[in-house]
């Protein structure tokens, strides 16, 4: 184990304390490897944050989740009693909740601009098809996870919702009432499954996302980050073998980029905790202000605005096809929908990865892409009606058709010569 | 259910929502809260207790909380407001058993704790001016904002028995303004309007501004059993905003002072 | 890219003053945390003080193990002049006799170990593993004491206190009874839990 070459700072104490250390666990080498020595792009951008700031939110989310378990009652008779023993007699109790409603949101906003930074800039290029499909699991994962979350409080909101996703399952033929029933444990959705929805949100799942993220970091080091210009950096490196685009991680980006950029989020996570924690009833819905009812349907039953644009596009199905229900349609097309970006490594047929220096049709397939995505989005707010389902149709075509007509433009379009090394602009 | 009735359900549910809604012509007052008002919400809880406790429980709230949040002693609470023989860390209940409630008003009457996040402030506060007299109903009382509520009117004693009327109401021109009668100077022309609620002279104890104060007391006191926590939140989150703010100038320079390095 | 252009003084600086407002901001984050795992409102309204009226309470006679506070049983005596006359005989066979360990308020560290001579209250748990000790009130010899003096018997491992609650010696407890806060609300009615140190 050598040491380090550059005359030490820390006392001798820690010099000697560190050798003994290195020689039973690989700490300095993992720290350099992962962190001092792993060399970053040089021209990360906005749009490089919402990595780290994912790993916040988790963080968050793990340790609020937490204490919330010390108090709450996984009972069909205490749960909703419980969240307001919560919000009021436990100190503090009403901040690890607006925590933890907030965390939730923001994890799915941190993470869908994560995502399109992906997309943006061919993120998910050879060779980092692997680090894309373990992304792409942790994004199911964490549909999972709110969705187990969400019944938890055990209002009524929270029991319909659970009602209509698990009675989507149903809509699979030939297994489908079996299987619903499989899910919920019980004849209807009840206590049976309140109980086992709470150990797959608070066990089940989050060793599930910490393992995927520990596992998404690894791929991504192993073959190093993209950057906006999608260059590779390795591709040119000085004497010492570090990438002459490359800077090390830590300090530059961790200190330098991340630590306010953590603090500038917390700002703004901290104005909606302690301002506008319910956001008008998009993140706390309204009708969870009473107790579950299975005879008390709410006016209008929406999911969480993070799963909106899938559920526009699973009410957007409504024509049966072979004789199947357009509920199984249904079904199939928000799945497919939530699954189809995995095999964008194989769809992108461009010559260069990022969107910088593609053709016009890529930039317009991109932007008509988000645009769908936001009014469905919107669509899965709102109660249908004829002409919100002719709009949720159309969009919902839109955006499989950025997918599937990809590998047509993406060979076909006038792109522009990707350069050799970074651009800083 | 048939699985492809779920669909149907979907589409369907909200259609019959909209049945109860946009029927009535009653045109929803403004509410606006004021928890720095403690004796308005003193008087609402006191209110509360009277006409409302003894159907509608709070019984997420104790009177402790309640007691030390709106700045009243534990003593006059236990003296004026707990019948029960429960103690200052009890949790507000009412001695109204649930089967028999349904039984007799055919809904057991809600807990109130949450009503003012379940359907707002506004959507209350007009909801308990809106009750009027209708022999057809099984208490003899509707209401304009919750059509054919099983609830009985628990405010004859203060209102008075409130009535549909009819008001003369200024016609409006299209660009807002009072029409006036051309010919005679001053005389503002009127139409008749129904959908009032009035009460009848002489039999309340409150007058009718009396009675408006009483009920925005009352809504003030359930905006706030709401949420008890929301005035410390409010408070906390102006320290917590200003600290980080402060923190973000020591991070941003100490990161600008290693940017500087790169390039 | 690194190296050692930059102004030390500076960045030393500014890594200490950051780390301090982050190191406070840290410490500001932890207190909910910490603080949420305070009793409750709902612990503390469990364990709320409980008032009891004694006055059918007779000479001799004790109140107790109900009423309980937070979760543990309270005796209330009506001691008589002749049991208070001969407490200040035992203090020699006392393992405490003036009461100097911390198992009382301050007005109950007295001959009596409480506020007034003729009521005693005391927490009835043996202080050696927690058993409930029994009343012995009565002057005459027991199959435990021939010379018993009055007082309290625990049958797990043959404790034995005073009407006073105190200990005696060579028994395995190692206290006297606890005394807990209590005040007079009036002539015969106490309220355990409350008096003005800790209301």
């Amino acid at each position: 184990m050598q040491q380090s070459p550059s005359p030490s700072r820390f006392p001798a104490m820690w010099t000697s304390f560190m050798s003994w250390v290195d020689r039973r666990f690989p700490a300095t080498e993992t720290f350099e490897y992962h962190m001092s020595k792993y060399y970053a792009p040089k021209n990360f951008n906005f749009w490089y944050y919402f990595g780290v700031l994912a790993t916040v939110v988790l963080v968050l989310q793990l340790v609020t989740g937490i204490w919330l378990t010390m108090s709450y009652v996984p009972s069909g008779d205490g749960a909703f009693a419980s969240v307001e023993y919560i919000m009021r007699d436990v100190e503090f109790g009403w901040l690890l909740r607006y925590l933890h409603t907030t965390g939730a949101s923001a994890f799915f906003v941190v993470v869908y601009l994560h995502m399109f930074r992906g997309l943006m800039y061919g993120s998910y290029r050879e060779p980092r098809e692997l680090l894309w499909l373990i992304g792409m699991a942790i994004f199911v994962a964490m549909m999972a996870e709110g969705f187990f979350g969400y019944l938890l409080p055990w209002g009524n909101m929270s029991w319909w919702a659970a009602q209509v996703i698990v009675s989507l399952f149903g809509a699979i033929p030939v297994i489908g009432a079996d299987l619903e029933q499989w899910i919920r444990g019980d004849f209807l959705i009840s206590e049976v499954t309140l109980n086992r929805f709470f150990a797959l949100h608070v066990v089940a799942l989050p060793l599930v996302l910490v393992m995927l993220v520990f596992v998404h970091i690894v791929a991504l080091h192993h073959v190093g980050s993209n950057n906006p210009d999608g260059v590779e950096i390795k591709k040119h490196k000085n004497a010492d073998g570090v990438p002459l685009d490359g800077i090390p991680f830590h300090p530059y980006y961790t200190i330098g980029h991340d630590l306010p950029g953590i603090v500038l989020f917390l700002i703004v996570f901290c104005a909606i905790v302690f301002y506008l924690p319910e956001m008008g009833g998009y993140f706390i819905e309204k009708p969870n202000f009473e107790e579950a009812n299975p005879l008390k349907t709410p006016a209008h039953i929406a999911p969480v605005w993070y799963y909106t644009p899938f559920y526009a596009m699973l009410r957007a199905a409504t024509y049966p096809l072979v004789g199947l229900d357009a509920k199984f349609w249904g079904f199939v097309v928000m799945a497919g929908a939530i699954v189809v970006p995995a095999v964008l490594p194989w769809l992108d047929r461009s010559p260069v990865k990022s969107i910088r220096y593609k053709g016009m049709i890529s930039k317009v397939m991109l932007g008509i892409f988000i645009v769908s995505f936001f009014i469905l989005g919107y669509l899965g707010t709102i109660p249908p009606s004829k002409y919100a389902t002719l709009l949720a149709q159309i969009c919902t075509v839109l955006y499989f058709a950025y997918f599937v007509l990809m590998p047509w433009y993406t060979r076909v379009e006038k792109t522009k010569p990707a350069p050799d090394r970074v651009t800083t602009r | 259910m048939k699985r492809s009735t779920w669909l149907l359900a979907l589409i369907l549910v909200p259609a019959f929502a909209c049945a109860n809604e946009g029927a009535s012509d009653w045109k929803m007052q403004p509410f606006h809260p004021n928890l720095q008002d403690k004796p308005s919400q003193q008087r609402g809880l006191r209110l509360y207790v009277n006409y409302c406790m003894g159907c509608h429980s709070l019984k997420f709230q104790r009177y402790e909380r309640t007691a030390d949040d709106l700045e009243i002693p534990h003593d006059l609470v236990m003296a004026n407001l707990v019948f029960t023989g429960q103690k200052i860390g009890a949790l507000m209940t009412n001695a109204l058993p649930p089967e028999r409630a349904q039984a007799w008003f055919g809904a057991a009457p809600p807990d109130l704790t949450l009503v003012a996040k379940l359907r707002g402030g506004e959507w209350v506060y007009n909801y308990l001016k809106a009750f009027y007299i209708d022999e057809a109903r099984p208490f003899g009382v509707n209401n304009k904002v919750f059509p054919n509520v099983a609830m009985p009117d628990p405010f004859l004693e203060l209102q008075g028995t409130p009535v549909l009327t009819c008001h003369q109401d200024p016609k409006l021109a299209e660009n807002g303004g009072e029409q006036r009668d051309p010919l005679v100077p001053g005389l503002k022309i009127t139409e008749e309007k129904c959908g009032y609620i009035d009460a009848v002279e002489g039999t309340g104890t409150l007058t009718a501004q009396e009675f408006d104060q009483a009920v925005y007391d009352i809504v003030n006191f359930l905006y706030y059993v709401a949420e008890p926590a929301r005035s410390e939140r409010e408070r906390l989150g102006l320290y917590v905003l200003l600290f980080l703010v402060v923190l973000y100038v020591f991070t941003a320079l100490l990161g600008r002072e290693y940017n500087k390095e790169v390039h | 890219m690194s190296g050692d252009g930059f102004n030390k003084q500076r960045r030393y600086f500014l890594i200490g003053a950051t780390s301090v407002v982050g190191g406070l901001g840290v410490v500001g984050a932890a207190v909910p945390f910490v603080k949420s795992w305070n009793p409750s409102a709902k612990a503390r309204a469990l364990g709320a003080p409980v008032t009891v009226d004694f006055s059918r309470l007779n000479p001799g006679e004790m109140l107790g193990p109900i009423p309980a506070w937070r979760g543990q049983p309270v005796f209330i005596l009506y001691r008589t002049p002749e049991a208070l006359a001969t407490l200040s005989k035992l203090d020699a066979s006392r393992a405490d006799p003036a009461s100097e360990r911390d198992q009382q308020p301050e007005y109950a560290r007295n001959e009596w170990r409480s506020r007034r001579p003729e009521i005693g209250v005391y927490i009835g748990l043996c202080t050696h593993l927690g058993c409930s000790p029994k009343y012995f009130p009565l002057v005459t010899p027991e199959p435990f004491d021939a010379n018993w003096e009055g007082g309290f018997f625990c049958p797990c491992h043959g404790s034995m206190f005073d009407l006073a609650g105190r200990v005696a010696k060579g028994v395995p407890a190692p206290s006297n009874l606890p005394v807990p806060p209590y005040t007079f609300v009036s002539d015969k009615v106490v309220t355990i839990g409350v008096d003005e140190e800790h209301a």
